[in-house]
């Protein structure tokens, strides 16, 4: 396979940290994936700019941290601007419609989804947002399959919110799809 | 392998169960970035393995703390960071004197001072060696990975017991922080060394510092059947303070030789490459991994470039650093810091003109650009 280098970036307390976390741990233990998941943030617990990085791959991986990724993240204004001049060419710049206005040309294929938007009109709690990206992430690529993301969640919350997860994976996957590459 | 055994984990988290592993049963620590997930892991894990978890009201009582548990038959660690290192320092030079197995984890940051808490750094290789005064010797041990991270910290452990005496497992944040696969060893897959206790009875005297042939020197739980002291101060055989000119030089002897004497079965590092590499990258920790992404790519192109990633800093494994540099015409030591092991390999290998220094010191993990350049650079070719 080829390897594939994400930057998913955002806000403290968006819960970016913990999407990049459970995509590379479902590559791990539920397809037999190489994954290296690593992050850098400043002292804040919410607020300031965060940013993970994770590589997939089916072979060893050793600088772990992405430099130019493929697929990129940004679910704030700050994120954007700080990040968006590193995605490599062709690669994937998702923003959310809701946070971040895009102004600059990049040669990546930009696609800016109402994430934020559909989450609170189809399930009203904005904690499934960053599934909800999730979501959207595997439905324009195909790293890893949404049984293997379910199967990561249902270990780290409680069963109570499982159902609102699966549902904002599903909203994401839709929203990816039809940009799928 | 099972799938129960694979675990996606920090690299904080290995080396926890890597403690477990090996018999951890008292941890005082004192939480501080990058470190924090050993405690708050160990928190919760040792109370379920009916070990004794303490959160202590600093760093100086953690390492206090640990001491005494040893002391009274436990397997114990803390973990800290660069602020909280410091600190521990008077205490980790009693653990010398006093001749006590621990585990002390740093999770390397930025320094000095509070420096740079979230970013990486390898900054306290020195103080490692000689934060704590006086002439002494000391093991400090490293890994780039996840695996290694857990084998280390067992080796660590059993240091510890074989040597009496504190083992610094010198990670640092990018390891600490990041996240990759870790298979479990099985129970008895990795030996371990357990507590080598006298076989004194009581009632009858019992001399904690009296070494037996082979040097090593068997524990009494204190508090238990035998009465006896322990002191900084040096002391005869019974552990009671003497100025005495040939006690003191006997074991200050004995602290040193006990260790040094044993570099080479204390040396852990691996090799990438090296039979015919004409330069050669020596580097540990996070950056090993970037100096490795490096050799590898290189190779690919027909370079004759090798890796020798140190896991053993202290005692620096100086002959087999210099019997693996002899036929390198160039030897760069990749770190981050402003060349601590540099030094060492300089004094180390027959040629120090030979020896360059490719590091970072901003906090950033150094990438594999940083290290093309420099090798560049070196080569007079320019970036």
């Amino acid at each position: 396979m080829e390897r594939i280098r994400m930057v998913f970036s955002g806000s403290g307390g968006q819960g970016v940290i913990t999407a990049a976390i459970i995509i590379a741990e479902a590559a791990v233990l539920h397809e037999n994936l190489v994954a290296v998941q690593s992050q850098s943030y400043g002292a804040e617990a919410r607020g300031g700019a965060t940013r993970s990085d994770v590589i997939i791959s089916d072979t060893e991986i050793n600088f772990p941290k992405v430099t130019y990724p493929n697929l990129l993240v940004c679910l704030t204004q700050e994120a954007y601007n700080t990040f968006s001049p590193i995605i490599r060419p062709g690669g994937f710049l998702i923003t959310d419609t809701r946070y971040v206005k895009t102004h600059t040309k990049v040669a990546a294929r930009q696609r800016e989804l109402p994430m934020y938007q559909s989450v609170m009109d189809e399930i009203g709690k904005p904690i499934v947002f960053n599934i909800c990206m999730l979501g959207a992430v595997i439905g324009m690529i195909e790293i890893v399959k949404p049984e293997s993301i379910m199967k990561v969640i249902e270990t780290r919350i409680p069963a109570g919110l499982i159902d609102i997860n699966r549902k904002a994976l599903e909203l994401g996957i839709k929203l990816g799809e039809p940009f799928k590459g | 392998m099972n799938e129960k055994n694979i675990k996606f984990v920090q690299g904080n988290e290995a080396c926890v169960e890597a403690a477990l592993y090996a018999g951890l049963n008292f941890f005082a620590g004192y939480p501080i970035t990058p470190s924090t997930e050993i405690a708050e892991t160990l928190s919760a894990r040792l109370p379920q393995t009916g070990g004794k978890f303490v959160q202590m009201e600093d760093e100086i009582a953690s390492m206090c703390a640990i001491i005494g548990a040893s002391l009274t038959g436990n397997k114990v660690m803390t973990a800290t960071s660069g602020p909280g290192f410091s600190l521990m320092q008077e205490a980790l030079g009693y653990a010398v004197m006093a001749e006590i197995p621990c585990v002390i984890v740093n999770v390397q940051r930025g320094g000095p001072s509070t420096g740079n808490p979230t970013h990486v750094s390898q900054g306290d290789v020195n103080q490692a060696r000689w934060g704590t005064h006086g002439d002494h010797a000391i093991i400090a041990l490293t890994a780039s990975n996840h695996q290694d991270v857990f084998s280390i910290t067992v080796d660590a452990f059993n240091m510890a017991e074989t040597y009496r005496t504190p083992v610094i497992l010198l990670f640092d944040e990018v390891i600490g922080h990041m996240r990759e696969r870790l298979i479990m060893p099985e129970k008895g897959e990795i030996p371990l060394v357990e507590r080598l206790k006298t076989s004194v009875k009581r009632g009858v005297d019992y001399h904690p510092y009296l070494p037996r042939e082979d040097g090593r020197l068997p524990m009494s739980d204190f508090g238990g059947v035998h009465r006896y002291n322990v002191t900084g101060l040096f002391h005869d055989m019974w552990g009671f303070p003497s100025s005495d000119p040939a006690i003191v030089h006997g074991l200050l002897r004995h602290l040193a030789d006990k260790i040094m004497n044993n570099e080479n079965s204390i040396a852990r590092y691996k090799e990438y490459f090296l039979e015919d590499a004409r330069t050669v990258l020596i580097s540990y920790g996070s950056s090993a991994r970037s100096a490795l992404h490096v050799v590898k790519n290189r190779r690919a192109r027909g370079e004759s470039l090798g890796l020798l990633e140190l896991q053993t800093l202290w005692p620096f494994p100086a002959d087999i650093v210099r019997e693996k540099c002899e036929n390198a015409k160039c030897v760069i030591v990749v770190e981050m810091n402003m060349g601590q092991v540099l030094q060492q390999v300089k004094t180390a290998v027959d040629n120090p003109e030979k020896v360059f220094l490719a590091n970072r010191i901003d906090g950033v993990l150094i990438n594999p650009t940083d290290i093309r350049n420099i090798m560049r650079l070196i080569q007079g070719k320019g970036v």
